[in-house]
């Protein structure tokens, strides 16, 4: 207990007035040391959980991956996307035996280790932390990877969340979650979702949705394996939440990464063939 | 799901404006309880909802998520959501997750319910 407040802990600083000075003695206090002493609302509890604000992203080069169309480009949520708006959630029975946090813990420690093999996820050494970037290369066909990036946006023992920038796939957010149900732990992640532009819109409803949930299930089954489940079951549930079409992004087009990631391709092969042998 | 720790009143301003005054937690567990605010802010009749956060305590990700999903039904009725009470910190985040862009922050309520440029 804190003599001087009354009241637990011993980081709580008392009020000029609690410590009994007098109005003139206080303002003579120079204004550093007034602002120390003067009681201040307690920060909420999520501050340390979530980024902070960027404007652009800002990248370092990682090993294994191009680390192309991510650097300077903006975050985008489910608000500046183009296409319906879908989430898509994907949930597993982790047993009895887990709980939340050991499960979260895990997934954040060894992230990209539950990808689906062909597709690399180049993030911190450290793991999931709140303002990382981390570089991806996605297997879509044709020996081209389509490099791109995602944003942690939070983090926090029960949950964490992905945010996308300009030209990936989709503009939103995923959010990678456990909570206690009954006596076992279930794990989810869910994504809210718009494609970016026009392009990634037919792709979406040609293959893409299809991809994804093969993606997101694959990641899960690893997952439960590396929990100890004997027989990891995901079940898949898609909602179309908006199914009008954003056409004031359209020009979203413009920093399409896998278009980008094409031509990145071309330009790399030519390069190697344009060399002399010998 | 655990029972969300939050409350949210809804005060009419007028004809076509609703306050909905947030005490708490916003996490995702805590849907039912906004939609059920959003229905008591008179549906369809009402063009402009305003959302008060001066009582909000904790947000996660998924509080932000079920805010979208309030933007989208809002859109689909041509309703107008605006914001004020936010803090710093989730003045912040409303910027970070771009979700200012949909929803307009003010510094009070007297310029949230007048639609004044903060």
């Amino acid at each position: 207990m804190n003599e001087t407040t009354g009241t637990p802990g011993p980081d709580r600083v008392a009020s000029a007035e609690q410590i009994g000075l007098s109005a003139r003695e206080a303002a003579a206090i120079p204004p550093p040391e007034a602002a120390r002493l003067a009681p201040r609302a307690a920060p909420p509890r999520d501050v340390a959980s979530w980024a902070r604000k960027i404007d652009r992203l800002e990248v370092d080069p990682r090993e294994g991956v191009r680390g192309t169309n991510v650097a300077g480009r903006r975050l985008t949520g489910p608000v500046q996307g183009f296409g319906k708006m879908w989430q898509k959630t994907y949930r597993m029975n982790a047993g009895p035996d887990i709980t939340p946090e050991q499960a979260i813990a895990t997934w954040r420690e060894h992230f990209p280790e539950f990808w689906p093999k062909g597709n690399r996820f180049a993030g911190a050494l450290t793991g999931i932390n709140p303002g990382d970037v981390a570089l991806l290369d996605l297997a879509i066909g044709g020996g081209v990877k389509l490099s791109t990036g995602v944003f942690v946006l939070y983090a926090d023992a029960e949950s964490f969340t992905l945010m996308t920038p300009q030209g990936h796939m989709f503009a939103g957010w995923i959010t990678f979650s456990a909570e206690r149900s009954g006596d076992a732990t279930m794990v989810q992640a869910q994504v809210l979702m718009r494609a970016n532009d026009p392009l990634y819109e037919v792709s979406m409803v040609v293959a893409g949705h299809r991809k994804e949930d093969k993606f997101w299930t694959a990641t899960l089954t690893a997952l439960g394996q590396r929990l100890g489940v004997a027989d990891p079951a995901v079940e898949v549930r898609s909602t179309c939440v908006d199914s009008r079409r954003q056409w004031r992004h359209t020009s979203n087009i413009w920093h399409n990464s896998m278009v980008r990631s094409v031509l990145q391709t071309l330009t790399f092969r030519r390069g190697v063939n344009a060399q002399p042998s010998g | 799901m655990s029972t969300p720790a939050i409350s949210m009143d809804v005060r009419r301003v007028g004809e076509k404006t609703a306050v909905v005054d947030i005490k708490g937690e916003v996490t995702a567990a805590c849907e039912p309880v906004l939609m059920s605010a959003y229905e008591a802010a008179g549906g369809s009749a009402t063009s402009r909802l305003v959302l008060n956060f001066g009582g909000l305590e904790y947000m996660n990700s998924g509080g932000i998520g079920m805010l979208v999903t309030l933007l989208v039904r809002a859109n689909r009725q041509h309703q107008q959501l605006a914001a004020y009470g936010l803090s710093e910190h989730y003045r912040e985040i409303f910027e970070l997750t771009r979700l200012d862009e949909a929803i307009t922050i003010y510094d009070s309520e007297e310029s949230a319910l007048n639609g004044a440029v903060r």
